[in-house]
């Protein structure tokens, strides 16, 4: 930084490391940073479901078996909130950063949210299928 | 009248390391701003009390103080919104303090001007071919962004910039946003190659709390993010255009 050389004697303040709990927005941000550990989570546990079944019968049902521990579901339960907090909170972003014109019409923000809420459904409606029927 | 009590943070190099607060009694009128009851101070109670104030009207930006915690214009800060008190005053978070209220801003001049908040042209267009033309929804695109007066607030907001001192901050790339939209302008790729990187615009993580306190409704956070999306399709062009050469 090029600072001049007519004030040595600035004051800084150092940002404190619990800076976040000072204002209601910043915790609540951290939150939110907080729930991309669900995420994980859930990437983990898919890359062990799909393990599993490659292992065979056996494998899968002691991992399904496991995963019926109330401990697990429990955390199970607690990430599935983390995870629909994060993606609602991501859609509901999702205006700020897409501009859309349609010639001279600019897409209003609740259509930009609503198309990604529309494919969040239709994409989960066809998981949801495949594995029901499958 | 009753009073109210200002709590103001002084520094004052030359008698302490530390700064401290002082407590002033003020009238607490009710068309008074927090810059009206500091100007009062500075006339009849406590002349060697520093802070910076121009237009008194929210134009200038110059006036920008932590008003309890928060960082706001003092100019459009009622007294009367405060009441009954105390009301804590403190230099700009995130700037180095210079002395009482004062800051230096160095720091965001020299990232405002290194995003070339101008029109970059190409080949500059000659006078005779007349002026440049320009729809409302052309306009449209980026005058939201063009309100900003440069009073920093954002950066007080702004946590990023408070742990990390090299990211350009909220204002000085909603400015290059607004140059970015603006169809006059040929610098978009001269901007993104410099803001493109961990010190711009990725190292934004949307707080949002610098379009909350803008007082003009800039949208940094906004301008940011269509910046990031500008930025990713820059990125999978560059990819695709690499592969099919």
């Amino acid at each position: 930084m090029s600072y001049t050389l007519h004030h040595p004697k600035w004051h800084r303040d150092s940002k404190p490391i619990f800076w976040w709990i000072l204002r209601w927005a910043y915790i609540r941000f951290i939150f939110r940073e907080l729930t991309s550990v669900a995420i994980a989570y859930f990437a983990v546990l898919l890359v062990l479901i799909y393990r599993a079944v490659q292992s065979g019968p056996e494998a899968y049902a002691a991992l399904m078996g496991s995963l019926a521990h109330p401990v697990m579901i429990t955390i199970s339960l607690f990430a599935l909130g983390a995870v629909l907090y994060h993606s609602i909170t991501w859609f509901n972003l999702s205006p700020k950063a897409m501009v859309v014109r349609l010639g001279r019409f600019r897409v209003p923000d609740l259509m930009i949210a609503g198309g990604n809420y529309a494919a969040w459904f239709v994409i989960s409606g066809i998981i949801a299928w495949a594995y029901v029927t499958g | 009248m009753p009073n109210i009590t200002l709590e103001v943070q002084r520094y004052l190099p030359e008698y302490g390391e530390e700064p401290m607060f002082q407590e002033y009694e003020v009238p607490l009128r009710e068309d008074w701003v927090v810059l009206d009851a500091l100007n009062h101070i500075k006339d009849h109670i406590d002349g060697t009390l520093s802070y910076r104030w121009s237009c008194r009207m929210g134009v200038c930006g110059s006036c920008g103080m932590m008003i309890n915690g928060t960082p706001v214009l003092s100019c459009a800060a009622f007294l009367t919104s405060y009441a009954p008190g105390p009301i804590r005053i403190e230099p700009m978070a995130h700037f180095p303090v210079v002395r009482d209220l004062v800051v230096d801003v160095t720091d965001f001049v020299d990232k405002l001007k290194a995003v070339k908040p101008w029109v970059i042209r190409e080949t500059e267009k000659p006078l005779a071919e007349g002026e440049f033309r320009q729809t409302p929804e052309e306009l449209d695109d980026f005058k939201q962004f063009s309100m900003c007066i440069n009073c920093m607030l954002c950066y007080s907001a702004c946590p990023v910039y408070g742990l990390e001192k090299e990211f350009t901050g909220p204002a000085a790339l909603a400015l290059a946003q607004r140059y970015n939209k603006d169809n006059r302008d040929e610098g978009n790729d001269e901007r993104m190659q410099h803001l493109s990187n961990d010190e711009g615009i990725w190292a934004c993580t949307m707080v949002g709390e610098c379009s909350e306190v803008c007082p003009k409704h800039v949208d940094p956070a906004g301008a940011i993010q269509q910046y990031k999306l500008a930025g990713a399709a820059d990125w999978w062009k560059s990819l695709i255009t690499r592969k099919g050469t």
